[in-house]
């Protein structure tokens, strides 16, 4: 009794785009709410790329940027799924609208000779970087700025020995003064 | 202010917040708050084991709409607490769990009894609180009942501290509007954009081929009035979840009974040509939807949850209304309301070709007088109960039996794990409804399999003298895992034979329960009648039925309705049935 099926119909599915967005989640600042953040993340299986959190100017209020990679249906879940905790003030995805991103590393480089002590050195000023600490054979620089320079500038210490990397993991805020312009798209 | 300890607040709250009921297991921890609940006006339901005492609250929560309540002991009592809060929040009912913790000094310690329970219930419940401060008492529990009945509603545990049970302190139990502001980012939508409803409606006018996809959250709204009167008005076809059924009545003439799985031909034939589907307060679970892409394909799609996080989560929707399904469908009939249209002209093709699906494969099984068929134990126990019981059923075979053979009519029915499917809901579930409801006949439809789960609490029925009725469908398998082996395993039978049994009618009796058992179908009628004539203590009644029986129609998981396995035919077997559009 099997009718051979000659199309079979789809239902149409809307393109997958996966990018990165920059996720900024004002939480109630009470005992264990980055867990539950987290465990949102965890159990559901979304990546997080990095994830900062801080108290803000009212003590009570946590601020956290959250970057992740995703389509824009598991984005759009993410989003809902954080507004459902009880303890979400506001989420906003800032990706596409004017942004300051910044990251802060501090890097533990071997310095070796003169000759490499003198290149780090020029890196160093190129990236508006800071010397904070200095051994005998390592710097321990400081810098800050976006994604793209700190991964530049790790790329570019490499070839001298990284000893020891710390990184904070990205922080975002929107560009009040791009505000007006782009009312409607903050939602 | 009062001056109170901590256990004598907790009553106070729970007595402002309207609790009749209290379903637990005392413990070290909790001890406190039992030696308070001894002068307390609640009834007070000792449970043989915590999963039933969740189960129950979750069965009275389910049966009444009100917010169940439990409470457990710290450590183990807690823990075993986890499975009736997954199962309450994948179905989204309302409780509050109140469970005791090590004294705060010992929290951290590895203490005796002592576990993590915040962090291991976070994931499964709505929201869950560790009481820290005793000043915190009383506005964490009203917010706890708020949570648990507003929105989308859900588990709330709050896990106290036994030293603040013991500590006395003064109080005030916060106001309503205290409650609210103190929960800043809470805020469900409830009403529903008008833009939206205004599209949905051009929507509907504009369908040739609509159905209306019923799920729980009509019930949990209390939106079937509103429900009917949309149907009756645009004349649309009505499938229901397992989760909706009872939403809309069974008998009626739209009435096209499951969708999904284990759903009706007709239903799936309904769904997979539909040109407008319609769903109301359901989530497009992977049992409903089968293949996702070949769900409905041609269908524009209406969404109306109070859970924007189930709306475009599993498919792409078209109108997306966030808002209580009661308010958005009585908006949307207003709105239908205001300009006059044929409806019955509009429908009568599409009625008609779904009267045709009816008649070619309508729910049926095979007939037997020499075996019990399980199917026609159903039927009896429609038929004697007038179809006006409440059913709880386990997970299994036996649940979908359940749910296909009974037909529903009102809403808060029929009360089983749609979501999580907990194996051993339905007994400890059927006496928190008999609780709930007393003046109506609560009969738990249960596996072998699944009953044995929770057959501890017999003794707690027993006790309180609650007058359930259990329907064990027996047959000596995991039935619904011995199905797919059949179907899909080229029938190697891997640890589903459960042969070794209990005697059921000798354990009920052990019990101080009535235990029957029905072994021929002439005498399953009989048992039954006699089990209905008992009315002060709970009955087992032992139905051994055809071991091998399978649940159909059945679209195997992950495929697509095209690929539905229909009820066998003369050949006896299941065949695959290619549904062409």
């Amino acid at each position: 009794m099997e009718q051979e099926i000659k199309t079979v119909k789809l239902r149409p599915e809307p393109p997958k785009r996966i990018g990165r967005h920059i996720i900024v989640v004002r939480v109630q600042h009470n005992f264990g709410v980055l867990t539950r953040i987290t465990n949102l993340f965890a159990s559901r299986g979304y990546n997080i790329e990095s994830l900062t959190v801080g108290v803000t100017h009212e003590p009570n209020i946590a601020r956290i940027t959250i970057v992740v990679k995703g389509d824009e249906r598991v984005i759009e879940q993410i989003i809902k799924q954080l507004r459902k905790l009880i303890e979400t003030l506001r989420v906003r995805d800032i990706t596409t609208i004017p942004h300051i991103e910044r990251e802060l590393v501090l890097i533990k480089v071997h310095t070796g000779d003169e000759k490499a002590r003198d290149e780090i050195m020029r890196l160093v000023n190129i990236f508006r970087a800071k010397i904070v600490d200095v051994s005998i054979d390592t710097y321990t620089i400081e810098v800050t700025g976006d994604t793209n320079k700190i991964e530049a500038f790790i790329d570019l210490l490499r070839p001298f020995g990284i000893k020891d990397l710390a990184r904070t993991g990205t922080l975002a805020i929107s560009r009040e003064s791009a505000k007006y312009k782009y009312a409607k798209q903050i939602e | 202010m009062a001056v109170k300890r901590g256990a004598d607040i907790i009553v106070d709250v729970l007595l402002a917040e309207g609790v009749d009921t209290i379903f637990g297991l005392p413990g070290g921890a909790i001890m406190e708050v039992y030696d308070a609940l001894f002068d307390a006006p609640f009834r007070n339901i000792l449970t043989r084991h915590e999963q039933a005492a969740a189960h129950m609250a979750d069965g009275y929560a389910r049966a009444s709409g009100k917010v169940g309540v439990v409470m457990a002991t710290s450590g183990p009592g807690a823990t075993n607490l986890v499975t009736g809060l997954a199962t309450a929040f994948m179905d989204s009912v309302p409780l509050v769990a109140i469970t005791g913790q090590v004294p705060r000094h010992y929290i951290g310690t590895d203490a005796f009894q002592e576990a993590d329970v915040v962090g291991i219930t976070r994931p499964i419940t709505k929201h869950n609180f560790l009481v820290t401060d005793i000043k915190d008492l009383p506005l964490i529990i009203r917010q706890a009942f708020y949570i648990a009945r507003t929105g989308r509603p859900g588990p709330v545990l709050i896990d106290v501290p036994k030293d603040i049970t013991q500590q006395k302190s003064d109080y005030r139990i916060p106001t309503d509007d205290e409650v609210e502001k103190s929960l800043p980012g809470y805020k469900p939508h409830v009403e529903g954009n008008y833009v939206q409803i205004k599209k949905a409606a051009e929507f509907i006018r504009k369908a040739k081929r609509p159905v209306l996809y019923v799920g729980g959250g009509v019930i949990i709204s209390g939106a079937s009035e509103e429900l009917k009167e949309l149907a009756e008005l645009t004349k649309i076809p009505v499938t229901t979840t397992n989760m909706g059924k009872g939403a809309f009545p069974e008998t009626h003439p739209l009435a096209l009974h499951m969708l999904g799985m284990h759903g009706t031909y007709y239903a799936n034939m309904a769904v997979y040509n539909a040109d407008l589907l319609i769903a109301v307060g359901a989530r497009f679970d992977d049992r409903v939807t089968g293949k996702i892409q070949e769900f409905a394909p041609e269908a524009k799609i209406i969404h109306i949850d109070i859970d924007p996080a189930s709306i475009s989560k599993n498919i792409t929707v078209d109108v997306p209304i966030v808002g209580d399904v009661k308010n958005v469908l009585k908006k949307l009939i207003k709105e239908l309301k205001k300009k006059p249209f044929e409806w019955e002209k509009a429908r009568e093709a599409w009625l008609k070709q779904i009267e045709k699906w009816k008649n070619e494969h309508p729910l049926t099984y095979e007939k037997s007088d020499k075996v019990i068929k399980p199917q026609y134990v159903i039927e009896e126990v429609y038929n004697i109960t007038k179809g006006d019981a409440i059913i709880t059923a386990g997970v299994g075979q036996h649940q979908m039996w359940a749910a296909m053979f009974y037909k529903y009519s009102f809403p808060r029915q029929f009360l089983n794990s749609g979501g999580l499917g907990t194996m051993g809901y339905g007994f400890p579930a059927a006496v928190g409804a008999k609780i709930a409801r007393p003046e109506k006949e609560v009969i738990a439809i249960e596996g072998d399999g699944s009953f044995i789960m929770n057959i501890q609490d017999i003794a707690t029925a027993v006790q309180y003298r609650i007058p359930v009725k259990v329907v064990i469908i027996n047959n000596e398998f995991l039935g619904m895992v011995r199905q797919w082996q059949e179907f899909f395993y080229d029938s190697r039978y891997a640890s589903v034979c459960l042969s070794v049994q209990p005697d059921f009618v000798k354990l009920a009796e052990s019990f101080g329960a009535v235990g029957l058992r029905a072994k021929k179908p002439k005498e399953v009628r009989p048992v039954l009648e006699e089990a209905m004539s008992i009315n002060d203590r709970p009955v087992i009644i032992d139905m051994v039925v055809d071991r091998e029986e399978n649940v159909l129609p059945m679209v195997p998981a992950g495929k697509s309705y095209r690929e539905m396995l229909l009820s066998p035919g003369e050949k006896g077997k299941a065949e695959t049935m290619y549904l062409v559009g």
